[in-house]
């Protein structure tokens, strides 16, 4: 048993901890918020140029990483200064999936995405699958792929997107669904892009006959998907706990500074008992986050589990921490201007992507419970 | 005990029912409805309809031009109003500066305020909380001194809603440092477009600018503006806050805002059901929905004293803790029913005059929700609330 970092990914963690310290001032995140995709070339650069895009691949692929540690280590970083680079979706829905499934020629995808200079989205989720994985209605004829992909993030400033359409089966079914290559210049393709609530960018997308490469095998993309879901999910609950560190620091600074009724709000029992609450069930987020990345690459079925089990507390723990903060801190808490803002959003907003508390909490209960 | 309405109360009910249906303009219960933000103009429209039937004044006896109502008759207006999505009458002119100057202004004041209270001639705006004072409300800052025949005035306050809108401010200042920090307030009628005011908006976590931080710099007052007597505003603030804490449950608010999680609930699917018959998440709605019968029934005990002439006290600290904590929970609910459409950001969906990310009904819930934040924190926040029990109620 050993919860230590390796020497290689300690020098990570410092290093992309120190560098995203130094590229995230107040400025650019004000600079980013009204910019045309949410997020920053010169970050995305330099995430780059660390290394931070290949920690996400194996050393097979092209990369130096890939493990569920890996993934987590760097979403927590990002995590902890509300960073908005869109790792998920270049580097492990869209490059995931190439690597994953992609022929020889496709995976050359994966140097350019390593390398910073491609940019990538999944098209999956549609207005009316929800949460659903299975759930896909975009059609694919005569090579053409024809539907709407809903909420597809950094789906407006990706060069190549990833569709998954239905080749045959029933609108819900797990086989039957196909996973194409889509230029995002390609005919018939429409996007509309525009802001997220706690930063970055998604577009609503439609495809009228738009051409497509087939990755992978046709209907067989559902497992592929799974597991890059997975790998997102870890990802995203990570970027959650570095999130709730962040809150939590801020928020504990605040209740020794505040003063009112003569004294630091801190020094208030009701307001301690609630802080130590807070505490702990960041420690269960953190716990919960270490269980997934462990078990990444274990079986399907024990891989969903604590998938499940762990994006379920997740956002429970994500609702309490934004929540409690903005309480505690009053009405500074509710401004835009103030540091909390955008944290507690942006951890708010982790309940709504790759399912939510309910989508997870059924899932384990037909996984663990029943 | 007996949990039924009188005749004449249900009687009453229904001419509210039959009201509302022919008056309320259809483009401002959609927008209400909705979540979107009203303009100035509509918030005008509704005054004047509601002047016009003479049911503007709920809490103002029949002598100042009120409509005499007891406690029960307020609750079912609005009740009623909520339930039809009407606009909530802004409360500043009618339920908090008019109590006070009727208590103690003079008869000039009367004479010459409550008028345009009720045509609507003033938007006035509340000038209580100031930077650094949160729920700590005696540590007012903002000088007025004495110069002749006015004060002049400099400080700040803060959180001052709709004060974009407004003409006039009513304000706690201080006009003495002697003796407790109580004892030296007063209570200041300012005209917003006097020289040295400035108002600047405060943008909130969900995008929408609804307060503001207002600037007094040598702002000239004249005394015939201060209400009651010099040093005694404290005396008049409390009994502002007790006016202000009516229908501090929010009962109407959380109905409504049931009604349409239900309606989401059953337009969004989830497994390709509708998402209200997913059994974890009707429980949710089942607990928030038991907790909100419960707390109407309590509401209304609280309002059933006060009609027969006990003055709410400590209760209503129990009724705003308990209806914000339910306000907040269908907030919630009604966020995550609407799934990954909670994300898109469109800063216009609340001024709605955008075309919409996902299905209408899914432009406000999250900005509601993060914009509901606030019920908890101001008017004393719920940990204020809870000591005020403490010492109140449980004598602790």
């Amino acid at each position: 048993m050993n919860f230590d970092l390796t020497e290689e990914r300690q020098m990570l963690q410092d290093g992309l901890r120190r560098f995203l310290r130094d590229q995230y001032t107040p400025d650019l995140l004000a600079q980013i918020e009204t910019s045309d995709t949410g997020t920053s070339p010169e970050v995305w650069a330099g995430l780059a140029n660390m290394g931070v895009i290949g920690a996400l691949f194996t050393e097979d692929q092209g990369g130096f990483g890939g493990a569920g540690f890996d993934i987590a280590l760097v979403a927590e970083e990002m995590g902890r200064v509300g960073a908005t680079d869109p790792l998920i979706d270049t580097g492990i829905l869209g490059g995931g999936l190439i690597a994953a499934l992609g022929d020889e020629g496709q995976q050359a995808m994966l140097d350019d995405i390593i390398a910073g200079t491609r940019q990538l989205a999944l098209a999956h989720g549609e207005p009316s699958s929800r949460y659903d994985l299975s759930r896909v209605e975009t059609t694919w004829a005569d090579g053409k792929l024809t539907g709407r992909k809903a909420v597809v993030v950094n789906g407006g400033a990706a060069d190549t997107l990833i569709v998954s359409a239905r080749t045959s089966g029933d609108v819900a079914d797990t086989d039957g669904i196909s996973l194409f290559i889509v230029a995002a210049d390609a005919p018939g393709l429409m996007r509309r892009s525009y802001p997220l609530t706690g930063g970055g960018h998604a577009a609503e997308i439609t495809l009228d006959n738009t051409p497509g490469t087939l990755l992978g095998t046709a209907g067989q993309g559902y497992a592929a998907l799974a597991a890059a879901h997975a790998r997102a999910t870890l990802a995203i609950s990570a970027e959650a706990v570095g999130l709730m560190d962040a809150v939590r620091t801020l928020t504990t600074d605040y209740l020794k500074t505040r003063k009112q009724f003569g004294q630091p709000i801190g020094k208030f029992q009701a307001l301690q008992h609630r802080m130590a609450d807070v505490l702990i069930e960041i420690e269960q987020a953190r716990s919960a986050v270490i269980n997934l990345a462990g078990h990444l690459d274990a079986d399907t079925q024990t891989r969903d589990t604590h998938v499940a089990a762990t994006k379920t507390l997740i956002g429970q723990v994500a609702r309490l921490v934004a929540e409690e903060s903005i309480q505690m801190h009053g009405g500074i808490g509710m401004t835009q201007e103030y540091a909390l803002g955008h944290l507690a959003k942006r951890l708010l907003m982790v309940d709504h992507r790759f399912g939510d508390t309910l989508y997870h909490m059924d899932k384990f209960i037909a996984l663990a419970v029943a | 005990m007996d949990l039924n309405y009188t005749d004449a109360q249900i009687a009453f009910r229904s001419d509210v029912r039959d009201f509302l249906s022919d008056n309320l303009p259809a483009h401002l219960s959609d927008k209400v409805r909705d979540g979107v933000a009203l303009t100035k103009a509509d918030h005008e429209e509704w005054h004047a309809i509601l002047n016009a039937q003479g049911w503007l004044a709920g809490n103002w006896p029949v002598d100042h031009g009120g409509t005499g109502w007891d406690s029960v008759q307020r609750h079912i207006f609005e009740d009623e109003m909520t339930k039809a999505n009407a606009p909530r009458i802004v409360p500043f002119g009618l339920a908090m500066l008019g109590p006070v100057l009727m208590a103690f202004g003079s008869d000039e004041q009367k004479s010459y305020w409550l008028p345009r209270i009720l045509n609507g001639d003033d938007w006035w705006c509340q000038g209580y909380s100031e930077p650094g004072a949160g729920s700590d409300l005696a540590s007012v800052r903002t000088m007025a001194e004495r110069d002749g025949d006015d004060y002049i005035v400099n400080g700040q306050k803060t959180w001052t809603t709709l004060g974009q809108y407004a003409n006039m401010i009513f304000c706690l200042v201080r006009t003495s440092k002697e003796g407790k920090r109580q004892e030296g307030i007063s209570f200041l009628l300012i005209d917003m477009n006097s020289p040295g005011i400035t108002v600047r908006p405060i943008v909130l976590i969900d995008g929408g600018a609804e307060v503001n931080e207002v600037f007094f710099d040598n702002v000239r007052v004249p005394v015939a503006n201060l209400v009651g007597e010099e040093n005694k505003g404290w005396t008049y603030a409390k009994y502002l806050l007790t006016h202000e804490r009516t229908n501090i449950a929010g009962v109407g608010f959380a109905s409504a805002g049931l009604e349409q999680l239900k309606r989401i609930a059953r337009a969004e699917l989830s497994g390709g059901k509708p998402l209200i018959q997913h059994p974890l998440f009707a429980a949710r709605i089942a607990q928030v929905q038991i907790d909100l019968m419960a707390m109407a029934t309590t509401n209304l005990r609280v309002i059933s004293a006060a009609a027969a002439g006990q003055a709410p006290g400590a209760e209503s600290s129990m009724l705003k803790v308990k209806g914000t904590q339910v306000r907040q929970e269908i907030n919630a609910l009604t966020m995550q029913a609407i799934g990954p459409y909670a994300m898109p950001f469109v800063s216009e969906a609340l001024d709605g005059d955008n075309d919409p990310v996902g299905p209408a009904y899914a432009q406000a819930p999250t900005g509601q929700y993060l914009n509901n934040r606030k019920l908890s924190i101001y008017g004393g926040s719920n940990e204020v609330q809870r000591s005020i029990i403490a010492k109140a109620i449980l004598e602790l």
